[in-house]
């Protein structure tokens, strides 16, 4: 193995290249983890409204500390801010937005995504024991756009991006845009299609680490 | 005169039956009825089913009721969460029955059995693990699954201001499943933080209207304790 010349991104920066494509006027879902610091990651200048599924619109800025409303939670039970604007309403109204194709865009993690765009983020098998499943299918067939924020191979190497998902399904043919620690990739009807790679790294060496073949795609 | 206030818990609570279905609103620790939830545990029945998204945390409300035995059955959408270990320890001992919903589906269920709606078609979870052996029917080229309406026999929920015509309003995000639980269940129970005259309650602003609720107990517990 030559030394490599390409350093993967961290979860902010993959969050950064989340928020450059929500362009401003999106009503916008985030899923736990590296999806969740998307929010903190869009320029202050652009009004983006993002939504929580335990009834929130207008999600703000984390609370300063001693500023804590034990009141005011998102969906990944951590405390929040209401921005300007902001509102509340019941279970069944916030999964209306969601069921009722009213977000612009969810950004979810996954554990893998299909070339046909098929995402597993919800169970390790079909045997988990202690299983939870919460809005992750909701979303991905509500949005009008599922974009997918993850690292590009497991912790072992290997693939997340594959032919077809070996882990249960949250749903068929719903992801659209997936952005790793090394690329950015659209799920078309031909496959998996670069946009971008992190520089130092090589198509070929990006489709080595990927479960399914790549087409070379200019950044749009 | 309409009085729909309890003097105690004990009295709020009284005549829920063995075997009961109970939905529980609240997520996470916040708008969850957690001293009517432990009231039910006083009353000494069993064999429940319990209607909640998640399923309890540490050891307070939900998670003592699954502690001492008295849930057979949990309908939820994400047990799984930091301090849910009694529930992680009954599921995987075997003690506890699971039916795992999508939180959307969870919430649509309960709103439909409020709005008289036996069933409904929803694209979401088709052609997963959760739809196994669930009617399925093709709309705009999309497989949809058949959802079955889900009733309860109580609705424990938690108000910011009742009053005593049963009128409700909520706290920020203590809102979340307590007004579909309210709507969906023969008697309704709500716990309310603050009581207010009536009229006091300004008619825009009251989010579950007094139809939907049988009975209110005044329990100022303060904020959440997540």
């Amino acid at each position: 193995m030559t030394q490599k010349n390409w350093t993967p991104l961290d979860r902010n920066a993959i969050a950064k290249r989340v928020a450059k494509d929500i362009p401003e006027g999106w009503y916008v879902n985030l899923g736990i983890g590296v999806p969740t610091l998307v929010a903190d990651n869009v320029p202050a200048d652009r009004e983006v409204i993002f939504h929580a599924e335990n009834g929130i619109l207008g999600i703000g800025p984390a609370p300063e500390p001693g500023k804590v409303n034990p009141w005011l939670i998102n969906a990944g039970k951590q405390y929040i801010t209401l921005m300007k604007g902001g509102s509340y309403f019941h279970h069944a109204d916030s999964f209306s937005m969601i069921r009722g194709r009213h977000l612009d865009l969810c950004v979810l993690g996954a554990y893998e995504v299909s070339a046909s765009g098929d995402l597993a983020n919800w169970a390790r098998s079909s045997t988990d024991t202690a299983p939870a499943v919460g809005g992750a299918m909701d979303l991905a067939i509500g949005a009008k756009r599922v974009w997918v924020a993850m690292q590009h191979v497991t912790k072992d190497g290997a693939p997340r991006l594959v032919e077809s998902c070996a882990y249960p399904l949250t749903s068929m043919a719903c992801v659209k845009r997936i952005f790793t620690d090394l690329a950015v990739i659209d799920v078309t009807p031909q496959g998996f299609a670069v946009r971008e790679i992190i520089d130092g790294l090589s198509f070929d060496e990006l489709q080595a680490m990927t479960g399914a073949p790549l087409i070379r795609q200019d950044a749009a | 005169m309409i009085d729909k206030f309890s003097p105690d818990i004990a009295e709020a609570l009284d005549g829920i039956p063995d075997a009961a279905t109970i939905l529980l609103g609240g997520f996470g620790a916040v708008g969850q009825a957690n001293l009517l939830i432990e009231g039910v545990l006083e009353t000494g029945v069993r064999n429940l089913t319990i209607v909640a998204n998640n399923a309890g945390y540490g050891k307070v409300g939900l998670a003592r009721l699954l502690k001492e035995g008295r849930v057979r059955k949990l309908i939820c959408s994400y047990p799984r969460i930091v301090g849910s270990t009694i529930f992680e320890e009954l599921y995987s001992s075997g003690k506890l029955e699971l039916e795992l919903v999508p939180q959307g589906t969870l919430a649509e269920r309960m709103r439909a059995a409020g709005a008289g709606i036996p069933a409904f078609f929803t694209p979401t979870g088709a052609n997963t693990l959760l739809s196994q052996g669930k009617e399925m029917r093709d709309y705009n080229g999309l497989p949809h699954v058949l959802e079955q309406a889900l009733y309860g026999d109580v609705a424990l929920v938690e108000a910011w201001e009742a009053d005593r015509w049963g009128n409700l309003t909520y706290r920020d995000a203590g809102r979340n499943f307590n007004p579909v639980c309210a709507m969906a269940a023969k008697l309704t129970i709500a716990q309310t933080q603050h009581v207010r005259e009536l009229g006091a309650l300004n008619p825009e602003h009251i989010v579950t209207p007094g139809i939907f609720v049988d009975r209110v107990v005044h329990i100022p517990c303060g904020d959440p304790v997540g």
